[in-house]
């Protein structure tokens, strides 16, 4: 697989450490930064090789290929998923959204609308609506979006099935999933690979080499010191979400394409996955913090990691609850790695007590 | 009175936050029945003071003796055991809890089977407010209580501690005058109980006509202690700030211009009504009050943070969209606004992305930010404004509160604004930085830009203003021009008394 990770310039925005001066500090604290995305690549490295070593099937062109198909439709959401949550937001409604979309893209279907190009239009059109909404509620009305969102991955998960029921369409003719899947002459890897690679580059430049990107960094850190600095941060928030509901309506239309079948269950449960890979990839879920690199590497690892374990036959639940532990770990470690390094410093200075 | 031991007795105090000594060597006797003013400006060490007392924060050398015993607080609650209760300018009570709930608050008195007993606390809490009389329900919830009731809250509930030694912390800034006199009474009543009173205000009229003796700090040092009644105001102010006051307030003239920014019958609902104001190139204008006057909220609403209800604001004669900072800020107007730590700077983000946020726009190529041009903005600007940090990547956290200060001056100042809009803008800052500032808002105003300056300190607005606008209550209450402002005068209109616009 190739290395779809930009490192666009500017790129320590985010990370910023709170409260420590001396140049000491200052250096550990770039170590410390600099080993959360170290240690996913190492951490990477080792699944592969051992994978490689230990599991049959891991070494071929063809496992890579599997696992490049699983990881699309994660990295698509993903990557706007990371500016939601650095202005510290989320968005728990993208697998509605892409079930939505796939059961509206097969009802059109079936009333006979073949042109491809408009189903895409379409799907994409809806998706943007859908984040419009989850947009209004937060932006507007002031809500908070993790309860707005829920409320919203219920809502489009039930619209999908209103549109659907439990039918499913299946009879796309099958050159379009030739063409959705097929591989980069010459390799065994899709070519919807440059897709993602193409975004993830539009999507890092954004967040860590534009004015819009600074912006997002400090709406995330304290959204009412960024009002302060003429920063609109509604209107960015409510952007980020049409640009996620319309990312999420991409990957319906890819899981549309790729398994040639609309079902309203389709990518149920994919919002863990994506936001279990934000917040691996070093994304603070309190927002402000957090580089792209580090996602994509996370989506890499987790992809790998599940069909490494898939391949030696570990049960389906049991990959849910190392998804579940690798979400909880991510957040609970960078805190854990601060109050350690809290604890070190207080230390330092011989005399008083910690406080408190 | 010095046949009594000091019921509390500070010896040879320090206290540092990282490089800053916030406190050094600092002395205080407190005796009982007495009340005890302690003065100096900003950032002379009076809050560390009050955090050592109420126990907040360990301080680093000398002894704290309450009763002859030495105290070394691990915590709130040792302090208050030892009998030490300190009322903070803006209480934090329970909204949800009658005022009787609130005043027993984890002691409540209990019944069999440790169940509260409701009656008894009640009984309790209307006997204090008798004691003290005070005329408050205990049952009445906390919620909707002025600040004033609210501080007489606290003080019950620190009498119900049995403390004996009371902090007040600037107590009367946001109260009107009649009810800081009502403040006054409780405090005489306390006195003459036995307890010791630790007063601190910024209002010598307070402080002359409450304290028996006066303890003047600077730059976190003692200065001096002696009996009010041989003090006068002019020599308090000169020990506080130390130097002669003209030094402190560098105030040139400057050749006032055209009308920069106007604000036209401006009105926010419930916050403040009808303020029409008119701001020249090249002057300075102070905008006077007290606390909880509306000053602020009108700086927001000119700046588009807020939406006005009515009214308009324009600079150089040009009509600004209401609540578009964005567009405000395009057409000149900048703001330093109060809160350095929540508005003015984004605490977790480096020095450089501070200072630059504000020209991300002007300083992108091609929509692109790749760092280089920001880095040599923000060092530009930060050895223009002479901040001091390791480096600019540091979190802008790790400044003393004066240099952080200066970033959000840098970043406002690089904008090249036609009209600023300063709020507090030495807030907890120490003396040299402040003169610094001042210099600062000078030398804008001799380049023309139309300075408003919100300032509750009266030495500051005096010293540095061409003209004083004063809010009372939401409304613009007296224009005061620099030849006529004193400080009676400014204070008079600030308190809704003889104030004529």
């Amino acid at each position: 697989m190739a290395e779809p990770t930009p490192a666009p310039g500017g790129g320590r925005a985010g990370r910023a450490p709170a409260g420590r001066g001396t140049a000491g500090r200052t250096a550990r604290w770039r170590g410390v930064a600099g080993s959360w995305d170290a240690a996913l690549l190492v951490a990477l490295a080792l699944v592969v090789v051992a994978g490689a070593l230990a599991v049959e099937g891991v070494a071929s062109p063809r496992f890579w290929r599997f696992v490049t198909l699983e990881v699309i439709p994660i990295a698509l959401i993903a990557l706007p998923m990371t500016l939601v949550i650095i202005t510290g937001e989320i968005d728990l409604s993208v697998a509605s959204i892409l079930g939505l979309t796939c059961t509206v893209m097969g009802q059109l279907w079936l009333w006979g609308i073949s042109s491809l190009p408009v189903l895409i239009a379409v799907a994409l059109l809806l998706g943007a609506l859908l984040g419009a909404v989850n947009g209004v509620f937060v932006t507007a009305f002031g809500l908070p979006s993790l309860a707005v969102t829920i409320g919203t991955l219920a809502l489009y998960r039930g619209l999908a099935y209103v549109v659907l029921g439990d039918r499913a369409v299946a009879d796309y003719p099958p050159g379009w999933t030739t063409g959705a899947i097929a591989a980069i002459p010459g390799l065994t890897i899709p070519w919807m690979i440059i897709v993602v690679a193409v975004l993830a580059v539009v999507f890092g430049l954004l967040l860590h080499a534009t004015p819009i990107g600074r912006g997002l960094y400090a709406m995330g850190n304290n959204a009412e010191a960024a009002r302060f600095t003429g920063i609109h941060v509604a209107r960015a928030k409510f952007w980020l979400f049409v640009a996620t509901g319309a990312m999420s309506a991409l990957a319906g239309v890819f899981w549309t394409l790729r398994y040639a079948s609309a079902r309203a269950d389709n990518g149920n449960g994919l919002e863990l996955a994506v936001v279990a890979a934000v917040l691996l990839g070093g994304v603070s879920i309190f927002g402000g913090r957090g580089r792209l690199v580090g996602v994509i590497a996370a989506v890499v690892l987790l992809g790998i990691l599940r069909n490494v374990l898939q391949l030696a036959y570990v049960p389906a639940n049991t990959l849910t609850i190392i998804t579940g532990s690798l979400l909880i770990v991510s957040v609970v470690g960078p805190n854990v790695a601060a109050m350690l390094r809290d604890r070190l410093r207080r230390r330092r200075p011989a005399a008083p007590l910690p406080q408190e | 009175m010095s046949e009594l031991p000091p019921i509390l007795s500070l010896r040879h105090v320090s206290k540092s936050f990282g490089a800053v000594r916030a406190l050094q060597d600092v002395r205080l006797d407190l005796w009982p029945g007495e009340v005890h003013g302690l003065v100096g400006e900003n950032g002379a060490g009076k809050s560390t003071l009050v955090k050592i007392l109420a126990g907040a924060h360990p301080a680093d050398a000398g002894t704290v003796l309450v009763d002859g015993r030495e105290l070394s607080p691990s915590g709130p609650s040792d302090a208050r055991a030892a009998g030490i209760a300190v009322i903070y300018q803006e209480p934090a009570l329970f909204p949800d809890l009658s005022v009787a709930e609130n005043i027993f608050m984890s002691r409540q008195p209990l019944r069999s089977l440790r169940r509260i007993d409701a009656g008894a606390m009640r009984r309790a809490t209307a006997e204090l407010f008798g004691r003290l009389g005070i005329h408050l329900d205990p049952g009445r919830p906390a919620r909707g209580l002025s600040i004033a009731d609210q501080q007489l809250v606290e003080i019950a509930k620190a009498l119900a501690f049995d403390a004996r030694i009371l902090v007040m912390d600037e107590p009367t800034a946001a109260l009107s005058g009649v009810e800081a006199e009502r403040l006054f009474s409780v405090v005489a009543s306390l006195r003459e109980a036995g307890a010791a009173v630790l007063f601190i205000s910024h209002r010598f009229d307070e402080i002359f006509a409450l304290c028996h003796r006066v303890t003047v700090m600077r730059d976190g040092r003692w200065v001096s202690t002696d009996p009010a009644a041989g003090l006068t105001v002019d020599e308090l102010v000169r020990r506080m700030v130390g130097r002669e006051v003209s030094a402190l307030y560098p105030r040139t003239d400057a050749a006032v211009g055209e009308p920069r920014l106007e604000v036209r019958s401006l009105t926010r609902h419930g916050v403040f009504r009808d303020v029409s104001f008119t701001v020249r190139g090249g002057e300075i204008v102070a905008l006077a009050g007290l606390v909880g006057a509306g000053r602020s909220e009108v700086a927001r609403a000119v700046f588009g943070i807020d939406r006005p209800d009515a009214g308009e604001v324009l600079v150089d004669g040009v009509r600004l969209p209401p609540g578009d900072t964005g567009r405000a800020i395009a057409a000149g107007l900048a703001l330093v606004p109060e809160d350095r730590r929540q508005q003015g700077l984004v605490m977790e983000l480096s020095v450089e992305r501070n200072a630059t946020l504000t020209r991300r726009w002007s300083l992108s190529r091609l929509g692109l930010l790749t760092g280089g041009r920001e880095r040599a903005a923000a060092r530009e600007w930060s050895e223009r404004l002479r901040v001091k940090t390791a480096r600019l990547t540091d979190p802008v956290s790790a400044l003393s509160g004066g240099n952080q200060q200066k970033v959000v001056l840098a970043k406002w100042l690089s904008t090249g604004p036609r009209v600023l809009i300063v709020d507090e803008p030495t807030r907890g800052i120490d003396v040299g930085t402040k003169a610094e500032v001042h210099r600062l808002l000078s030398e804008l105003a001799g380049q023309g830009v139309a300075v408003l300056m919100i300032s509750s300190e009266l030495p500051e607005v005096l010293g540095m203003a061409d003209r004083v606008l004063v809010m009372h209550e939401g409304r613009l209450v007296a224009d005061v021009p620099r030849a006529e402002a004193g400080e009676e005068r400014v204070m008079l209109a600030a308190t809704g008394q003889g104030g004529a616009a």
